[in-house]
């Protein structure tokens, strides 16, 4: 009945009982909440059952957040671990697993959370859309990304995680080696996710290619938006590999296959270039829209247009295109020959032309501009200082005997946390506080914003350039204890001071939000708080359901600046307006998914097959519903657009 | 207006000293320290820290621009500045300056493609390196969690612990009987993966007499930490006299002391063994080979005896 679930699998060390028990008290304190407000009802139609992007983004970033948090706990352990003692408080398994769990939490429900979450923010609003789509498949992305994100933080409380590292490779990752259910919460998480990134890859895609608002030719689209359809074009391709790797690792795993065994035919080789396949493309599918969102900051910030936006255009497509040819380079050292090392080796080079060149379009932007130095900028030029030094360390891996000796030491880890941290996160961080007064109505505290910004910069250095003077030392990754006499423990402690200067910076991001919504009237703004240049800016604030009453029409590449700077702006007449209606189904379909995935990771057979006939019968019902839309007729919209006009007037 | 010189002497004052208490906790922590990577005691190790240091040079042509670039046109451009700057808003593009940073990128990664790509065939783990000497052949196996280096033409064996004769090329046969590792002694060169049923190769010179420490640089299961080992660089006298002490050692190595030190195991002592079986690589290269092997290798079993367990499930 139970398969091979059992008491066992409850925790046992102190450390895991601890975050176990933190885990299930704020659980039900918050269930707890949500009965005592009596605010059930407003959560399921207004959030939980939405397939407004505007709301699905939000319940994105909030759970990425949440994520973040945890992410960071596990590096604190791993970090106090190697700086407290060589031998540390944590078991090794224990160990293990944290940075296995770390590694997937970050990429796969941080990084990946943030950018789906920010893409159906902007996404519709810079093409001047009303929606993405495919709204219901959204909804259902995103309640997939739950049911993966459920997995990883129940093998806390019942269970164990991997503690193969976050790409798990074979043997190690099979039933040989690793006979328990940690491995399969990794494979399952991540499978059930990564469908769920793979349709929300689809629907961007499609979204930009089919919705853009009249006259929004491809070579006006605003920046972001093209490196979210170079981004998007890798999770459709790069995604499926993914899910064929995971699938036949779990075949292994499941019923005795040898796709990746060490014996029997098997071929663990194949794996590690199937897993780079989809995870080197999977970099550029973060660092992508980061990219765009800078570009977007630095125009806007210098009240300028972007210098040599063809450039970047053809920069972020030879982006696209070369991801797919580098893969090679994540191991070097397995033993390929000269020719096909150094081909990877070339080919990782001249990936760093276009992205060089996007760096200096962006320099100069600034120039003959006008700077404000608001927080996204302050980002912005953080981000220029790490990933120029981490793009360095890149060229230097690149360079296959020059990796022989840095790959898996601690120089790699200080590398591509310089690129996903300095990259990804700060302009996650940029975007953040660059949009959040468009959806809010009104800033984020700038002094706050600005600490935040410190702490994190000298955190990450404090943290990370340590770590690549131990990689030079011949510090290899993932030790959970080391020989005190070898001399590490000193940049060890640096680095976990440069963990607890970043825990300081997110500290400071709390309560720069709950400081900024408590004394919000006094950073009430306008809908186009930064003088925007792009559609997004163009619609009120609070933004209606339906985005624009009158769908714009693009006529210059940055259309909302042209307008303002002309005063002209053409819109079509307001028409009726059909949204979709709220549905649960993709609720449904992701918690079946949890139980496929919770039942194929304990055996238990039954509760596997309940999952697929539910997700199965969820998909059918939605198929044969029809009326999945409303209709708002133009009284309607007349009268909440003069009601909103009205109501800004006042504030 | 003194206030704000005031504050500017004492930022001054305090830059300074942030700068000291770097250098000087840099110093402290570094010193003595052995930074293996940018101290070759071998030919390989060497001219990798050549190519990674024309790597850096060539890369600061890019850098160090783009720095002086960032923060000169951050401050000339801020706005609130007294001087009077150009500001053109609708300014986006200028050919020249474009073809300059698609250009000067890609002269540089032109330059660094022809060294990268000699110095691979060069530098190729795969290749001999030519030499008079007569080279001294190590097979490496992976175990959980332990080196086991086999010298067959010398006859002996040894476990976490690697004498070599200096001067000498040594060449390297690396494979595992276990999950993948990597086999890594940062001083004498890079690493290389060790993986079951496949044999890797690697060459080195050791060009400097000394203890190396050496690693697994792959993630490899619960005692992958205790993965170190040291590599003995001595004169060739001295390697000679090992080998004869460790040829008259009463522990033998052969397939059936192989197979109980293959049971998983952390934190094992340096050993030398006489080498019973000089084929013995070969044999646990083969044990991957064929299907039928696949599933006798139960490694939470420890009955040696108990091999027919082909026929049973894993789960």
């Amino acid at each position: 009945m139970f398969g091979r679930l059992n008491l066992d699998a409850l925790p046992k060390d102190p450390i895991t009982i601890g975050g176990a028990l933190t885990m299930v008290v704020v659980g039900i304190v918050l269930v707890g909440l949500l009965f005592y407000f009596k605010k059930w009802k407003w959560l399921w139609k207004n959030w939980l059952t939405s397939v407004d992007p505007k709301k699905i983004g939000v319940m994105y970033l909030i759970v990425a957040g949440v994520m973040l948090i945890r992410g960071l706990a596990d590096a604190g352990m791993m970090r106090g671990q190697q700086a407290l003692d060589t031998h540390g408080f944590l078991t090794p398994d224990h160990f293990q697993q944290i940075f296995s769990a770390h590694g997937t939490i970050m990429i796969f429900f941080v990084a990946m959370g943030l950018i789906f979450g920010l893409l159906n923010l902007i996404v519709p609003l810079q093409i001047g859309a009303r929606d993405v789509a495919f709204p219901f498949l959204n909804s259902t992305s995103f309640w997939l990304y739950i049911a993966g994100f459920l997995l990883v933080n129940v093998s806390l409380v019942i269970g164990d995680f991997s503690a193969a590292g976050w790409l798990a490779y074979p043997p190690l990752s099979e039933v040989q080696y690793s006979p328990g259910v940690g491995i399969d919460y990794w494979i399952w998480s991540l499978q059930i996710a990564g469908v769920g990134s793979l349709l929300s890859g689809i629907n961007f895609f499609v979204t930009i290619l089919k919705m853009r608002a009249p006259g929004m030719t491809l070579m006006k689209m605003p920046i972001f938006i093209w490196s979210v359809l170079g981004s998007m074009s890798l999770v459709v391709f790069a995604f499926p590999i993914l899910t064929a790797t995971l699938a036949m690792l779990s075949l292994d795993r499941l019923v005795g296959m040898h796709f990746f065994t060490s014996g029997g035919g098997g071929n663990p080789m194949m794996y590690v270039n199937l897993i780079w396949a989809w995870g080197h493309p999977e970099v550029y599918i973060l660092v992508l829209p980061a990219f765009g969102i800078f570009s977007e900051v630095v125009a806007a910030f210098s009240g300028k247009r972007l210098f040599g936006y063809t450039s970047m255009v053809w920069a972020i497509v030879a982006i696209t295109f070369l991801s797919f040819t580098v893969w090679l380079h994540h191991f070097f050292t397995m033993g390929a020959g000269a020719d096909v090392n150094a081909f990877f080796g070339l080919m990782t080079m001249v990936i760093a032309i276009p992205t060089g060149v996007k760096v200096f379009n962006w320099i100069f932007t600034m120039y003959r501009g006008r700077v404000r130095f608001k927080t996204p900028m302050l980002w912005f030029m953080g981000f220029v200082v790490t990933f120029t030094l981490g793009g360095l360390a890149g060229v230097m891996l690149s360079v296959p005997p020059a990796d022989f000796q840095f790959h898996n030491s601690l120089f790699l880890v200080a590398h591509f946390h310089t690129m996903i941290i300095g990259g990804v996160v700060f302009g996650m961080f940029a975007g953040y506080a660059y949009w959040f007064p468009k959806f809010t109505g009104f800033t984020l505290n700038e002094r706050l914003g600005k600490i935040a910004f410190w702490f994190w910069l000298v955190g990450f250095l404090t943290a990370f350039i340590p770590l690549y003077i131990l990689g030079f030392m011949g510090a290899t990754r993932r030790l959970d204890h080391y020989d005190p006499s070898i001399g590490w423990q000193g940049l060890f402690i640096v680095a976990a001071v440069g963990v607890g200067l970043i825990c300081v910076g997110v500290g400071f991001q709390v309560l720069q939000l709950i400081i900024s919504i408590v004394k919000r009237n006094e950073n009430r703004v306008s809908s186009d708080p930064w003088n925007g240049r792009t559609l997004e800016w163009s619609t009120h604030t609070p933004i209606p359901e339906y985005n624009f009453a009158r769908i714009p029409v693009v006529h210059e590449r940055d259309d909302f600046w042209e307008q303002k700077q002309s005063g002209k702006s053409i819109r079509r007449p307001i028409t009726d307006i059909w949204l979709p209606k709220n549905t649960a189904v993709g609720l449904f379909i992701g918690g079946f998914a949890f139980l496929v995935g919770f039942g194929a990771t304990w055996h238990m057979v039954w509760l596997a097959v309940v999952g697929v006939i539910g997700v199965i019968t969820s998909i059918v019902v939605r198929i044969s519903s029809d009326e999945t839309e409303e209709k708002l007729s133009v009284r309607d919209i007349e009268k909440r657009e003069d009601h909103t006009t009205k109501k800004r007037q006042y504030v | 207006m003194s206030g704000r010189i005031m504050n500017r002497k004492v930022k001054l004052g305090l830059i300074v000293l942030l700068a000291v208490a770097i250098i000087g906790l840099a110093f402290v922590l570094l010193r003595g320290a052995n930074v293996a990577v940018l101290n070759p005691a071998g030919t390989i190790a060497d001219q990798e820290r050549t190519l990674i240091i024309i790597a850096v040079l060539l890369g600061l042509v890019v850098v160090i621009p783009v720095f002086i670039m960032l923060f000169t046109i951050a401050w000339k451009y801020r706005e609130g500045s007294k001087k009077k700057v150009r500001y053109e808003p609708n300014w986006g593009n200028n050919h020249v300056i474009e073809a300059v940073w698609w250009g000067i990128p890609c002269i540089i990664i032109g330059i660094l493609g022809v060294i990268m790509w000699k110095a691979t065939s060069d530098l190729d783990p795969f290749k001999p390196i030519d030499s008079s000497v007569k080279p001294v052949k190590v097979q490496v196996v992976a175990l959980q969690w332990k080196w086991l280096f086999l010298y067959p033409d010398q006859h002996v064996a040894s476990l976490n612990m690697l004498p070599l004769p200096v001067n000498t090329p040594v060449n390297f046969e690396i494979t595992s009987d276990a999950p993948m590792n990597s086999f890594w002694i940062p001083n004498l060169s890079g690493q290389i993966y060790a993986m079951s049923g496949m044999s890797t190769k690697l060459h080195i010179v050791a060009d400097r007499t000394g203890d190396y420490k050496g690693s697994s640089a792959n993630i490899s299961g619960e005692g992958f930490a205790d993965m170190a080992f040291s590599a003995h660089v001595t004169s060739k006298q001295d390697f000679d006299s090992w080998v004869r002490s460790a040829s008259h050692s009463l522990e033998v190595m052969d397939t059936m002391s192989y197979q109980v030190l293959a049971q998983p195991s952390k934190a094992n002592v340096p050993k030398t063994y006489r080498l019973g079986q000089d084929d013995l690589y070969d044999t646990i290269l083969m044990k991957y080979m064929t299907p039928e092997t696949q599933n006798k290798k139960q490694p939470s079993s420890t009955n040696m005896q108990g091999m027919d367990m082909s026929n049973k499930e894993m789960n």
